[in-house]
């Protein structure tokens, strides 16, 4: 690794979905080392920027820089290459159906390591063990709740202690005592190993504890960001709006749409169908 | 009027990328055969699940092929007084067109559009998008070996069409209608040629191996990952899959069997 501060650069990046701009000139640095958080209300494009910046999606314009590589000029082999170093936890947790607990877990440990049974099976189950499912090694996706299936593919993300990790929503669904778990457990996988971490979540009070760097994103740029005292004091109106989750003010509650009121009234004319 | 020309260039230009991107998936896929040769227990369960499964599909279907082939063929030939010739003509419609399109044609139903399903269900749930971020390319874990082994597959599947049709037909020629048992072999082992009838029988099962497996996992692949997207290419699957089928039946019988 080249040591400069920040592990991902992201300048000018511009990202189109149909003509819509999901982001327009963003500019972003996840400083190494650190946990950053991103914020942001639903359908900003948090999730987008993860696959941006693991080159699954290519920007429009602007660049995408880990480590030094240009992430969107990179070749097929290099990209996965890159990606042995990176860790994703996807929103949905997407584990291999056909595969068991176990397996999920075991599988980047016996693709990219040529590891001896034994010390994969010790390593499947220290992971697995830290995020409480030790037990259900032997059940197959299909028989775990959600949150066992995002705490399960969060074992399989961490299982090759990746540089950088990147965390779609880890606590959605976890009970509180799981969930203080795991932000602990974030907190010290960055620390012990040191990872640089990016954390996407929309539990406030959460992010704001554990993340070293928050960055709060709203209408395809970067609206504040800064050390969560520094978000917390923020007078922008936004902001406030945000962290004090009020549907009224200047972020839009609703994806964009024509007048309630005529909505409801016209409906016959516009032709509702279901 | 200017709408409509619109729609079609809209139509055009989107069948031409499709085709561009089915290529891509196509070369990426067998460029993967050193990754398939590393990880051969991929393959073989490959070959399990498409092949060996649907041998029960394909055996029925073929005894029951023979059955009536040897019924029809008997009653036409008897007319001629040549039901001794049953037994080539079973032999050489079997090995030279029913076999290769029939148990393509099933192939395409039963392993195609299973094919289809099982990877528009992985893009849907981000199984894909997960592994190609753990670093390992989906085209080449998850797309070349079913790839392979649908080529692999459907000859040996064809070939097993054909020899339990042959034994259909005998049952319905020999033991019930009569036939005498040491002509119904005898004619067809002088008249099928190997490389003429056998051969080419196989190389044509071989190209609709290739080419539904093609359309199978291109389709897949390609979906919008939704139920609805999976649900319509995997009738697509089918659809492509048999038309391509008969078609290149056709050009296939021209370049084989057209030069009088
Ligand atoms: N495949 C797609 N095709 C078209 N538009 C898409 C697609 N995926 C996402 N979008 C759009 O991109 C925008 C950003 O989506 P994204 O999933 O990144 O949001 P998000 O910030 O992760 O939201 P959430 O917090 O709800 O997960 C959304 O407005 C969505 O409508
Ligand atoms: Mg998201």
């Amino acid at each position: 690794m080249s040591d400069t501060a920040n592990l991902v650069e992201i300048n000018g990046l511009t990202f189109l979905r149909e003509k819509r701009a999901i982001f327009s000139d963003l500019s972003l640095r996840i400083p190494k080392g650190k946990i950053t958080a991103i914020m942001g209300p639903s359908g900003t494009g948090k999730t987008t920027l993860l696959r941006l910046i693991g080159g699954q999606l290519k920007p429009d314009q602007g660049n995408v820089v880990v480590d030094g590589l240009g992430v969107p000029g990179l070749s097929r082999k290099q990209l996965f290459e890159l990606r042995q170093r990176m860790g994703m936890l996807f929103q949905s947790g997407a584990l291999f159906s056909e595969l068991s607990v176990f397996e999920n877990v075991a599988f980047p440990l016996r693709v990219h390591t040529s590891l001896p049974d034994d010390m994969i099976r010790d390593l499947v189950l220290i992971k697995l063990e830290s995020v409480g499912l030790r037990g259900a090694r032997d059940l197959m996706p299909s028989e775990l709740s959600g949150g066992m299936g995002r705490r399960v593919a969060l074992a399989r993300a961490i299982a090759l202690d990746p540089e950088l990790m990147m965390y779609d929503e880890p606590f959605v669904g976890q009970d509180p005592i799981t969930l203080g778990v795991l932000v602990k457990l974030i907190r010290q996988l960055n620390d012990a190993l040191n990872m640089t971490t990016v954390l996407v979540s929309h539990d406030i009070d959460e992010c704001l504890s554990i993340a070293d760097h928050v960055c709060v994103l709203s209408g395809g740029q970067v609206l504040v960001e800064g050390t969560p005292e520094e978000i917390l004091k923020s007078d922008l109106a936004e902001v406030k709006q945000f962290i004090q989750g009020l549907p009224d003010g200047p972020v839009p509650f609703r994806y964009p749409a024509s007048d309630f009121a005529e909505d409801i009234l016209f409906a016959g004319k516009s032709g509702v169908s279901v | 009027m200017l709408d409509w020309l619109q729609h079609i260039g809209h139509r055009v230009l989107s069948v031409v990328a499709g085709l561009g991107r089915s290529a891509q998936l196509l070369i990426a896929a067998l460029f993967g055969v050193g990754y398939v040769l590393k990880n051969f227990r991929l393959l073989v369960k490959q070959v399990y699940v498409t092949g060996v499964l649907s041998i029960a599909i394909i055996g029925v279907s073929g005894l029951f092929i023979g059955m009536v082939l040897g019924l029809q063929g008997y009653s036409i030939l008897v007319d001629f007084g040549a039901e001794e010739a049953l037994g080539q003509m079973v032999a050489l419609t079997l090995l030279r067109e029913l076999s290769p399109v029939v148990a393509a044609l099933l192939f395409a139903g039963r392993a195609g559009s299973a094919l289809t399903a099982e990877i528009g269900l992985m893009k849907a749930t981000e199984q894909l998008a997960s592994m190609e971020m753990i670093g390992v390319d989906p085209i080449k874990r998850v797309i070349a070996p079913r790839l392979y082994a649908g080529i692999i597959a459907l000859p040996l599947l064809c070939i097993l069409f054909s020899v339990v049709g042959v034994w259909g037909g005998m049952l319905v020629g020999v033991e019930w209608l009569g036939v005498f048992e040491g002509s119904y072999w005898g004619n067809m082992q002088a008249s099928v040629s190997f490389i003429h009838d056998v051969l080419n029988g196989v190389i044509k099962s071989v190209v609709f191996a290739f080419v539904v497996t093609w359309i199978a996992v291109f389709q897949g692949y390609d979906l919008e990952p939704t139920s609805e997207g999976i649900s319509r290419a995997t009738t697509k699957t089918v659809v492509h899959g048999s038309l391509a089928v008969l078609g290149l039946d056709f050009v296939l019988t021209a370049l084989m069997f057209g030069d009088f």
